[in-house]
């Protein structure tokens, strides 16, 4: 079965036909072009997949798009804006918390939803926000360093 | 070379030149690449771990509506391999199978619906015949063979002593014997393996976008399987998602996906799941180890005796040179006279092992440094006092004929010592909590290449043309270690340019110069001198140009900061553009490239197998843990970690420290809880929750400490930095836990099932003494 949904894609209002069992991954990055979000694992294991539905980070991979009607999804293509980086993108890329970038799109929308929520979080705030997201590059250290730069960032502003 | 001034780009942090594409989700890896137009690619797994394939029917997936190719072992009959001398795989089993998941036959179809039912449309006719899982069963005399040409299924042995260990031996206060089992481990770089493939029947033109780390290896390989001339084959590495040896031979899939493309006479993208990841595999084989040493009472080696025993799995692969890396690393760390290594690398029905990071060296380098603390403990010695007591003076090459030009491993000692706070800390932290230290190094290239054509071992090329842009070409894969930025770096700092006026341009194998390839941590070394020769002579060319505007000789000429001037003198400065339009006026588009030639003194012993672990510099590690250890539950958590490394001159010390820290992670990762596991062949770790290692969550701070030990022939002094720390952190390890609870561990991982497991059998031990007494 095929059904039309209407979901906002960065901002953006977005109908389509879609079969029941698409997945949110697979719809954006297939049907849409955003090819940001990842696909590290065969379902649910590794965070590479990782988007905001509606402000709460989600796995896109375990994610029917059927599901997500009139929902509000943010993807790592809706972060820059006027091409500009946002303060975790800047402090991502500043600090290294991206050596190979495979995790990084899920890192970066994981702790975008852990800073809204919590501007300046602790050590383990952000370790409990990102347990979900594997890395096999930096050892997390530079990692923890770019999400305590961009809340300090954030701080300033 | 000398070590830079200042005021220098390179000894400076700085963010990857590819890294705004990383953080943005633009950075396109293989399975990013668009293939709208693309057939899905599909490969169907050998069910058996050992069999005789009686046949294969593909006609009812063939008949499948929308099935474009069905291919078999059939359509390819020739073997690869990453060694030459050692190519006994084919891309499709052909007769036999020897592991499950061994690849026997692909589709390529519309979509992935129609390429999944075709697989399931394939009958396969396989004889099921015993099959080997150990190397113990493998060596039995009733063994059925793996490879004919194998008996025994011993794919190498090695037997190498340098000195006497005889004499070693009587010489020592005290000897101690040890045998150490190691797991097989698993890459798990975090992007699944992907290939894209393209073939123009019309002009007999192939190309191929892939997740290698060995872009040249893939382009012979397709050459040989596919029977193409080799100038007809394009080979593109996009962004690569992590490697760590994974990727560096050449991967049956990216075959498979090429003669996908050739049948069809189009376009196949292959995807291969986080399941198909690991059946590829290639990781870290089951070491065992069994390793004696002699101490004199001072701490100082007098003897060591080394047998390692490697479960391969089911072709050669890299197989020989991790064998021969286990026994040759054995050296270059220490001042070791009488040594004597025998080591067997044996077939079983697994997946293949390869190269993974620190290749052939973690198991053994574990089991020695562990051992070695024992015996600081048998002597009453300090951990710290016996590696004082060994270390090496450079100048000098190892009486295996390794190179040693410099040497910061004292410096790491001391600065790890003094970070920890050790003397007044070890062994005073109370039950269950203890540190541990360990030393480590590794090569900063293989002096002498697999595919050892004369050639030189890198080769970097740069364009300026009339928009005053300079464009640096390089066949080095970035995959994360960011080898883009070092080169680019590099180029800057000699040219005396910003660095934003350079661009890069790397692995297309239509536009860049080849290159060995991202392995043995060769490219800083190799690529970045390449690239200070190019530079060099780009340099040269505009300071010609400078001269004569400013109408003096050469010489007197400097660049720097994109100003051309004559040093004291009150002449006015010439800017970039100026300059680069006088030099583009003279010869129009200016191209120069650098090379870079291993030094024949580099290139190891003369005995057999003596180029393994040759190389123009070590890098050297120190490092100590600190763990807490569960006695209930045998849980161990990594609490704190000081790291020191040598690697020479830090180019970029963000990246040094970031490759630091993943190494020692990683090395943890291993220590704690890495394995694979199979129930009679079948790969029962295939996912990210099974393939244990450890999440944010687990992860200690690494205290990271770079020490720069200038290597006369490293470009601005530099030599590797990403595998050195790693073989340092699983004994560092053991000997935190042997210091919190009293506890020898002779097997990695230290899971808390292990870990609990000996602690039965010594509290039982325990008793019994005290019983006796």
């Amino acid at each position: 079965m095929k059904r039309i949904v209407s979901l906002k894609i960065n901002g953006k209002t977005v109908d389509d036909v879609v079969p029941d069992n698409s997945l949110l991954m697979d719809f954006l990055r297939d049907k849409q072009g955003l090819t940001g979000t990842k696909k590290g694992c065969d379902g649910g294991e590794c965070g590479a997949c990782t988007v905001l539905i509606n402000g709460h980070p989600r796995l896109a991979c375990i994610t029917l798009t059927a599901s997500c009607e009139d929902q509000k999804i943010e993807t790592i293509e809706g972060q820059s804006k006027s091409g500009r980086l946002s303060a975790l993108q800047r402090a991502f890329h500043e600090n290294l918390g991206a050596q190979c970038g495979f995790c990084t799109p899920g890192m970066i929308m994981a702790a975008e939803a852990l800073l809204r929520k919590t501007p300046n979080p602790d050590i383990d705030q952000i370790k409990t926000a990102l347990g979900g997201n594997l890395c096999r590059c930096t050892g997390y250290t530079k990692i923890i360093k770019s999400v305590q730069a961009a809340a300090m960032s954030g701080a300033r502003q | 070379m000398n070590k830079p001034a200042k005021t220098s780009l390179v000894g400076r942090p700085a963010p990857l030149v590819d890294g705004i594409e990383k953080v943005t989700g633009k950075a396109k890896f293989t399975g990013d690449l668009n293939t709208h137009d693309a057939l899905v690619g599909r490969i169907l797994r050998s069910p058996v771990s050992h069999g005789h394939i009686l046949g294969i029917d593909t006609t009812h997936a063939e008949a499948l509506d929308g099935v474009e190719a069905v291919i078999t072992g059939k359509d390819c009959d020739k073997t690869y391999g990453v060694i030459p001398i050692a190519m006994n795989e084919y891309p499709m089993a052909r007769d036999r199978v020897r592991y499950r998941g061994e690849p026997v036959a692909a589709v390529a179809a519309r979509d992935a619906e129609t390429a999944a039912k075709a697989l399931d449309l394939i009958e396969l006719d396989i004889e099921e015949l015993t099959a080997c899982y150990t190397p113990t069963e493998s060596r039995a005399a009733d063994a059925p063979r793996l490879h004919d040409n194998k008996p025994g299924n011993l794919e190498r042995e090695v037997h190498h002593t340098f000195g006497s260990t005889t004499d070693g031996f009587v010489e020592a206060d005290l000897i101690r014997e040890e045998t150490f089992d190691c797991a097989e481990i698993n890459h798990a770089q975090m992007e699944p393996h992907a290939a894209l493939a393209e073939y123009d029947a019309e002009r007999d033109r192939l190309t191929l976008h892939s997740v290698t780390q060995v872009p040249f290896y893939v382009h012979l390989t397709l050459a040989r399987c596919l029977d193409m001339d080799s100038s007809k084959i394009q080979v593109v590495k996009p962004f690569v998602g992590g490697g760590f040896g994974a990727r560096t031979e050449t991967l049956n899939f990216e075959i498979v996906t090429a003669l996908l493309a050739h049948r069809t006479g189009g376009k196949v993208m292959m995807q291969l799941s986080r399941e198909e990841t690991f059946l590829t595999h290639r990781g870290r084989p089951n070491t065992q180890v069994k390793l004696k040493i002699g101490l004199a009472k001072t701490g100082k080696i007098t003897a060591v005796d080394c047998e390692v025993l490697m479960s391969g799995g089911a072709y050669a692969g890299y197989g020989l040179v991790t064998i021969l890396y286990a026994g040759a690393l054995l050296q270059g760390l220490y001042d070791i006279t009488n040594i004597k290594y025998d080591g067997y690398r044996v077939y079983t029905n697994h997946p293949p092992c390869g190269a993974m990071r620190g290749h052939g060296t973690v198991d053994v380098r574990h089991s020695f440094e562990a051992i070695l603390d024992r015996m600081a403990r048998d002597l009453n010695l300090d951990p710290f006092t016996v590696r004082r007591a060994n270390l090496l003076q450079a100048p000098m090459f190892t009486s295996n004929g390794l190179m040693v030009n410099s040497y910061g491993l004292d410096e790491c000692l001391d600065k790890v010592e003094h970070a920890s706070d050790w003397a007044k800390r070890k062994g005073k932290l109370g039950k269950g909590h203890g540190l541990g230290m360990a030393c480590s190094h590794y090569v900063s290239g293989a002096a002498k290449p697999v595919h050892w054509t004369g050639e030189p071992h890198a080769v970097v090329s740069m364009k300026l043309d009339f928009d005053g842009g300079i464009t640096v070409f390089t066949g080095a894969s970035d995959i994360g270690q960011g080898s883009s930025t070092v080169v680019a770096l590099a180029a800057a700092e000699v040219i005396g340019i910003d660095l934003a006026r350079i661009r890069i341009v790397a692995n297309d194998s239509v536009v860049t110069p080849k290159d060995n390839g991202s392995y043995s941590s060769r490219v800083t070394f190799m690529v970045g001198n390449a690239a200070i020769e190019a530079a060099r002579a780009m340099r040269a060319k505009l300071i010609d140009a400078a001269a004569e505007l400013l109408d003096t000789d050469p010489d007197s000429v400097k660049c720097e900061g994109e100003s051309f001037f004559v040093q004291g003198s009150s002449q006015s400065e010439l800017g970039f553009h100026e300059v680069a339009i006088a030099a583009l006026a003279k010869e129009g588009t200016i191209n120069v490239k650098g090379t870079f030639t291993t030094p024949v003194e580099a290139q190891g012993g003369k005995h057999r197998g003596g180029a393994v672990g040759s190389t123009m510099g070590f890098s050297y590690a120190a490092q100590v843990v600190e763990v807490s250890v569960d006695e209930d539950t045998g849980q161990i958590s990594v609490d704190q970690v000081w790291a020191a490394l040598d690697c020479g001159f830090a180019i970029n010390p963000l990246a040094v420290e970031g490759q630091i820290e993943g190494s020692v992670w990683m090395g943890m990762a291993q220590g704690l809880c890495e394995e694979t596991n199979y129930l009679r062949g079948l790969p029962t770790h295939t996912n990210l929750t099974d393939y244990r290692f450890p999440t944010i969550e687990d992860s200690p701070p690494i205290d990271v400490q770079i020490v720069e030990s200038i290597d006369p022939l490293g470009p601005f002094g530099a030599k590797e930095a990403g595998e050195g720390a790693l073989s340092g952190f699983p004994p560092a390890l053991a000997n935190a836990v042997a210091d919190a609870i009293g506890l020898d561990a002779n097997f990695l991982p230290l899971t808390p099932d292990r870990v609990l497991e000996a602690l039965i059998k010594l509290r039982r031990a325990k008793r019994r003494k005290e019983a006796n007494t």
